[in-house]
């Protein structure tokens, strides 16, 4: 299986593709740390503008943890756009090539190479997000230095104490890895049922927009469905920046608000991660491979 | 997940029977069976279309068939998948690899998903074997379709298979090339005794290097035998150009050639032995027909035409 899994990301590494991802993430947060840079205290002034009034911050509120927390809010919804460029074609592009075929006529069954195939795909949407993760991350607090950090909600605010924040990014982005991984399954999927690379990409994508709509749509039908939908979980990475407080209303070291919602999220993109790569396994076990 | 693999040299290496596979309501292969002995060059022909790629596939577990049963290597291809295809090598169809990569990486990937591990050297060798040498550290998307082809036989030689499975090999090649691939198919099953199954839409490729032919037509049977007998020279079918198609006629009944005459719409045709043809030529001549022209065709090949032609 090993060896499997070495050729097909020997395979995703020599595509040219594969680096569209890297740079599109790259470039997306210089230009946003540049404009924070330059323009940022501006930007915070912006953001407390409504708490000025009736609230005093010592310290840096710019600060890198700031920067990366921005930086996730909004690229966590593009993100997945981008694996799925290299999820989606996993199966379907190399049914596309008409290399599938020769890939399906070694001693490997059809149920390995779909097996090493998710794996790969979803190292390297781990190697994304770690990519993801230097740059917003520990870029951002080289260049802004770190404070504790300040977040405003949309009727509180959050305080945590600089000290206490690492531990809750490393729990965001192995958070945020699931979250992607269901897309990365999903994308699969797709790859599965089709025979060129443009359609699977297309459909993962649309699913996630389509699903994302329904999720945030606050319409009573649709609540019936949203616990059920993977893009309901997807952001709940942000929980890891919620804190408890004690009676006083000071922040309790080391806590996190609603554990059980983070279980449950996690839970639901694990199910559809085992289900979508298992409809993949059958799907295409069954495929007569005519490309 | 590799079992111990074994067999008797006297058994069939291929033995179909009575595979069919449907496409909805298209009959793709039609009640098909065959064998193919070790150590043979087996060559199936067939127009396009006319189920060969399809039962390649099958004989690969490409595609599952819609009844009968396959063995290779006396075991059933569907419960012994793993194991049987350890010993094969093919190409299907067209030549399709990885554009990014090169030669050599090619049949590195490929020998790496091999139980047996492949020699470096072996990957040498077999660039060597199909001309590519040259060319080992190019990108194939710098390839012609002929380097393609060649490069897709080099992949389906690397890991020394027992069976090659090869399907219309000589696509997109150059005379010289389609004579390389003649040449290297009779190299190894004469000097390394491999079973070469190989299928064309040309019977004069086949019939140069195969001991055995089938011919496959909507998916049916149409011939199987022996290629020397199918080709027989005493079983030639000859064909008769002349000004006056009617006169001509009427002096080969009365020459008493009229058991020798096939009913054909385009011209006059008959299956005579090669040694009544210049009989038949000078009767013609003394008679006052102008013949234009006398062709002899094998029997095979003409029966291959027909099918051919009336598609």
């Amino acid at each position: 299986m090993w060896s499997l899994i070495q050729i097909e990301l020997y395979k995703i590494f020599r595509r040219p593709r594969t680096y569209i991802a890297f740079g599109a993430i790259a470039a997306l947060i210089v230009v946003i740390q540049f404009g924070l840079k330059i323009d940022g205290d501006a930007y915070a002034g912006f953001l407390m503008k409504d708490i000025n009034d009736t609230l005093t911050v010592d310290g840096k509120v710019l600060n890198g943890y700031l920067i990366c927390y921005i930086l996730l809010q909004l690229l966590l919804v593009h993100v997945p756009l981008l694996v799925a460029l290299i999820a989606a074609d996993m199966i379907s592009g190399e049914a596309n090539l008409g290399t599938l075929r020769l890939l399906f006529t070694t001693p490997y069954s059809r149920t390995h190479w779909v097996i090493a195939k998710f794996i790969a795909a979803s190292m390297y949407t781990i190697l994304l997000l770690i990519w993801l993760a230097f740059l917003a991350l520990f870029a951002s607090m080289w260049i802004f230095g770190t404070d504790d950090l300040f977040l405003m909600k949309s009727n509180y605010v959050v305080l945590i104490e600089q000290s206490d924040v690492l531990w809750r990014y490393v729990g965001a982005f192995v958070f945020a890895s699931f979250s992607l991984l269901t897309v990365t399954s999903l994308g699969f999927l797709m790859s599965s049922l089709s025979s060129n690379s443009i359609g699977p990409i297309v459909g993962t994508m649309s699913a996630i927009v389509f699903f994302t709509i329904l999720s945030t749509l606050n319409i009573p039908l649709f609540n019936i469905v949203k616990p059920y939908l993977f893009t309901t979980h997807m952001n709940n990475w942000k929980e890891f920046f919620d804190i408890k407080v004690n009676i006083d209303n000071e922040a309790i070291r080391g806590s996190i608000l609603n554990i059980p919602k983070i279980k449950t999220s996690l839970m639901v993109l694990t199910l559809h991660i085992i289900l979508f790569v298992t409809a993949s396994i059958i799907i295409i076990k069954k495929k007569d491979i005519l490309s | 997940m590799f079992g111990v693999f074994c067999y008797n040299l006297s058994m069939a290496v291929i033995k179909v029977e009575n595979i069919s596979k449907n496409f909805g309501t298209l009959k793709a292969v039609d009640n098909l069976s065959f064998e193919v002995e070790a150590g043979q060059v087996f060559g199936f022909l067939g127009q396009n279309g006319s189920g060969k790629s399809t039962t390649i596939r099958m004989l690969l577990s490409l595609i599952h068939p819609s009844s009968g049963s396959i063995e290779l290597f006396g075991k059933s291809i569907q419960k012994n998948r793993a194991s049987i295809l350890e010993q094969v090598g093919a190409i299907i169809e067209r030549p399709d690899l990885y554009p990014y990569l090169t030669a050599t990486e090619h049949l590195q990937l490929f020998a790496k998903v091999r139980k047996q591990k492949v020699a470096a050297i072996n990957i040498t060798k077999t660039l060597e074997q199909v001309g590519l040498s040259h060319r080992s550290q190019d990108k194939v998307q710098t390839f012609s379709l002929g380097m393609k082809q060649r490069l897709g036989i080099a992949i389906a030689l690397v890991h020394n298979p027992s069976l090659i499975i090869l399907d219309e090999p000589t696509n997109g090649l150059d005379p010289q090339g389609i004579a390389d691939i003649r040449s290297l198919i009779q190299y190894l099953a004469k000097e390394e005794g491999k079973t070469v199954f190989v299928s064309s839409h040309l019977l004069s490729e086949i019939e140069q290097v195969a001991h055995q032919i089938l011919i496959i037509h909507q998916g049916k049977k149409m011939v199987e035998g022996v290629t020397k007998e199918l080709l027989d020279p005493e079983k030639r079918i000859v064909q008769i150009k002349t000004l006056d198609d009617v006169k001509a006629l009427s002096i080969i009944v009365a020459g008493g050639f009229s058991q020798y005459l096939l009913t054909r719409k385009e011209g006059i045709f008959l299956k005579l032995p090669t040694t009544a043809i210049p009989m038949l030529n000078e009767s013609l001549v003394q008679s006052g027909i102008s013949v234009l022209g006398i062709e002899t065709k094998n029997s095979l090949e003409d029966y291959f035409l027909q099918i051919t032609s009336n598609a």
